[in-house]
């Protein structure tokens, strides 16, 4: 735990080279809320450093502060201490250049705009062209499997499509970084495990940096190149676990011996961090 | 057991109706029709007709003609009784006794049959399925007019108290430019205009309310004192205001239709849900854009709501603004001058007018909003 902690903090020795991969970091974050009966610490002394390219998730119980964290990063709230940037940037700066496509616990598809149009929806905010739109709308659909689909209006396509058509609205923004926050939660495991594949393969193809939350354990093993373990009261990070599965796995994988140990040891951080009491 | 469940009769609304036509059509033979001693066999076109009636009522009864041709037959004697009987019915006007509303109740009852029959025939075209649909309807209204014709001509109803439908249709008929100018006045200037400045100022108030959060709470509660003005307060001081013409009537109607637009718009507009209003915000899109492109469709369904309910709002206005001062043409003078001059007729031919009036606009809002909210799931189901 000691190696990954160190891992974690900036490396003053190489940050001249190594601070321009970094896509997120975060340095002693912590958010309080004020609410009617006292502070809540959602997040406290929070450094994680996210690198170009990853796929890193965050796992926890309900009230741990990991989609607290996601929305910090996208500046949907706002951190009371400490220091983030994203991009090298502070996160309202990285909102307002576009830095980076949120894909949230439901599709949210406007159910008045078709799904091409709804995909097209950041695009026709950022102004751009109806010809560089239409390229845009059709290589996302593409890309996750809706080709055909463009017609449909959102209420009649299933809860997995509806989801897909979701990503392919976050990815058409064409961001090098995709914040997902419990996309797959409200679909059914067969559901699941098919959009976990396809967005591995999506990761593979486009080398995407990937922020994903999620409490399943199954899946953050399955999809990540690295395990974030957060645990609640306060809202921090209990174990941050580097998976060495091959960046190229099927589901599959799940069965080996490798799979197994990460997840056991993402369970025992959870143990450890009291995910489990009451 | 078993013998016990035969014997027992299944009683359906149907055959139920076609004893009753039977039976009324057995008493009508049987008792005199009108004052002081003739009989339905008097008439013989009518004797015919009703015979006509009570046999196919026979064979509904003994299991015949259960099929599309039977209740096409139905329906063929239905309407050509119906008028055989409004038209011996104005020959003797208040002189009818038993045997005459007999054969109301009959026609009543043979109507309501065919219509019965209509509504469970299931057609494989979609086409002649949506003529049937609407054929019910139309049906329902005409067999309402007969009756009515019927009851107040065969009793003798002084005009007065209730014309008899073609009374009104024949006064409707013959006074047209008339009616048409009090159209105009009424409809086409004083309701359209103010309506359309009434609910669009309260849009663009609403946008602002929504926008300022002290006009929220300084306007709103200015707007719902106004809404609570009694027109007839009202009326009399826009008249003093913007004269006997039109703009004071429009006046009305924009004090009438502006709050519950101003209403509907503001909670429409707060319709949007946290993710919603999370997504925009991650795609940097500043106010106007969230507007146009999340709330003002999110709030398509209040502002629709606002829209039908002052399309019959504003024609109330108008015609009741009409009665405290205005110049000698116009649906609401119309009928308290004709109410004065016992013309009672004229004031049904312009509750008529009022009613189509006002029902086709209603119709042609619900169809606008049909359009428009198609994705909502309330409007789904009816695609």
């Amino acid at each position: 735990m000691a190696e990954t902690m160190e891992r974690l903090l900036p490396r003053d020795g190489d940050g001249g080279t190594k601070m321009t991969n970094n896509v997120v970091e975060a340095k002693n974050l912590s958010l309080t809320f004020q609410t009617n009966d006292g502070p809540v610490h959602a997040l406290s002394e929070i450094d994680l450093t996210i690198e170009e390219g990853d796929f890193v998730s965050f796992i926890g119980p309900s009230g741990c502060g990991k989609t607290t964290l996601l929305r910090v990063i996208a500046d949907l709230e706002q951190p009371t201490g400490g220091s983030i940037t994203v991009n090298g940037v502070s996160p309202h700066q990285a909102r307002l250049n576009r830095a980076y496509g949120y894909v949230f616990q439901a599709a949210a598809l406007y159910p008045w705009r078709t799904i091409a149009k709804n995909v097209a929806l950041p695009l026709e905010i950022m102004g751009l062209p109806a010809s560089e739109q239409q390229q845009r709308i059709s290589k996302n659909l593409d890309l996750v499997n809706l080709s055909g689909f463009e017609k449909k209006y959102p209420w009649q396509l299933s809860g997995g499509m509806q989801q897909r058509a979701s990503i392919a609205r976050a990815l058409a923004v064409e961001p090098d970084l995709l914040l997902m926050d419990e996309p797959f939660g409200a679909l059914d495991e067969i559901v699941r495990d098919h959009l976990n594949e396809q967005l591995l393969q999506l990761w593979a193809k486009t080398n995407k940096t990937v922020v994903f939350v999620t409490h399943s354990i199954p899946e953050a093993v399955f999809l990540s190149s690295k395990i974030v373990v957060l645990c609640p009261r306060p809202g921090r990070i209990y174990d941050v676990i580097e998976s060495n599965l091959p960046r190229d796995r099927s589901l599959d994988i799940r069965e080996t011996s490798e799979f197994l140990e990460i997840a056991h040891r993402v369970r025992e951080g959870l143990k450890a961090g009291h995910a489990y009491d009451d | 057991m078993s013998s016990l469940s035969d014997r027992r009769v299944r009683f359906d609304t149907a055959s139920l109706l076609a004893a009753g036509v039977i039976l009324c059509v057995v008493v009508a033979l049987a008792t005199t029709a009108f004052l002081p001693d003739r009989y339905v066999f008097n008439t013989p076109s009518l004797a015919i007709q009703f015979g006509f009636l009570a046999i196919l009522g026979v064979r509904y009864s003994l299991g015949f003609a259960h099929n599309m041709a039977g209740d096409i037959a139905l329906g063929i004697v239905s309407v050509t009784s119906a008028w055989l009987l409004i038209a011996v019915a104005h020959s003797y006007p208040g002189d009818a006794t038993t045997g005459f509303w007999a054969l109301v109740v009959a026609l009543w009852l043979s109507f309501w049959l065919f219509v019965e029959r209509l509504a469970a025939w299931s057609l494989p075209n979609p086409t002649l399925a949506r003529l049937v649909n609407l054929a019910i309807p139309v049906l329902f209204g005409a067999t309402f007019l007969i009756l009515w014709e019927l009851g107040v001509t065969g009793a003798g109803v002084p005009r007065v108290l209730l014309p008899a439908p073609s009374e009104i249709w024949i006064r409707l008929t013959t006074s047209v430019p008339t009616l048409w100018a009090d159209f105009q006045q009424t409809f086409l200037k004083a309701v359209l205009i103010g309506y359309a400045i009434g609910c669009g100022s309260a849009f663009v108030v609403a946008i602002l309310v929504d926008r300022v959060p002290f006009l929220r709470r300084g306007l709103l509660p200015i707007g719902n004192l106004v809404s609570a003005l009694p027109i007839i307060g009202v009326a009399p001081i826009m008249v003093m205001w913007f004269g006997f013409d039109w703009p004071s009537k429009a006046a009305v109607v924009i004090i009438m239709t502006f709050f519950p637009m101003l209403v509907n718009t503001v909670s429409g507009l707060a319709e949007t849900d946290a993710m919603q209003r999370d997504l925009m915000r991650t795609y940097a899109s500043n106010y106007w854009q969230t507007l146009f492109k999340l709330r003002l469709p999110m709030a398509m369904p209040f502002i629709f709501n606002a829209l039908k309910i002052n399309s019959t709002l504003a024609l109330i206005g108008a015609i009741v603004a009409e009665f405290f001062g205005t110049p000698i043409v116009g649906m609401g003078f119309r009928i308290s001058t004709e109410v004065g001059r016992m013309n009672v007729d004229m004031v049904w031919a312009e509750i008529a007018v009022a009613a189509l009036a006002g029902s086709l606009f209603y119709g042609f809002v619900a169809l606008l909003e049909r359009a428009v909210t198609f994705w909502h799931p309330s409007m789904r189901a009816k695609m």
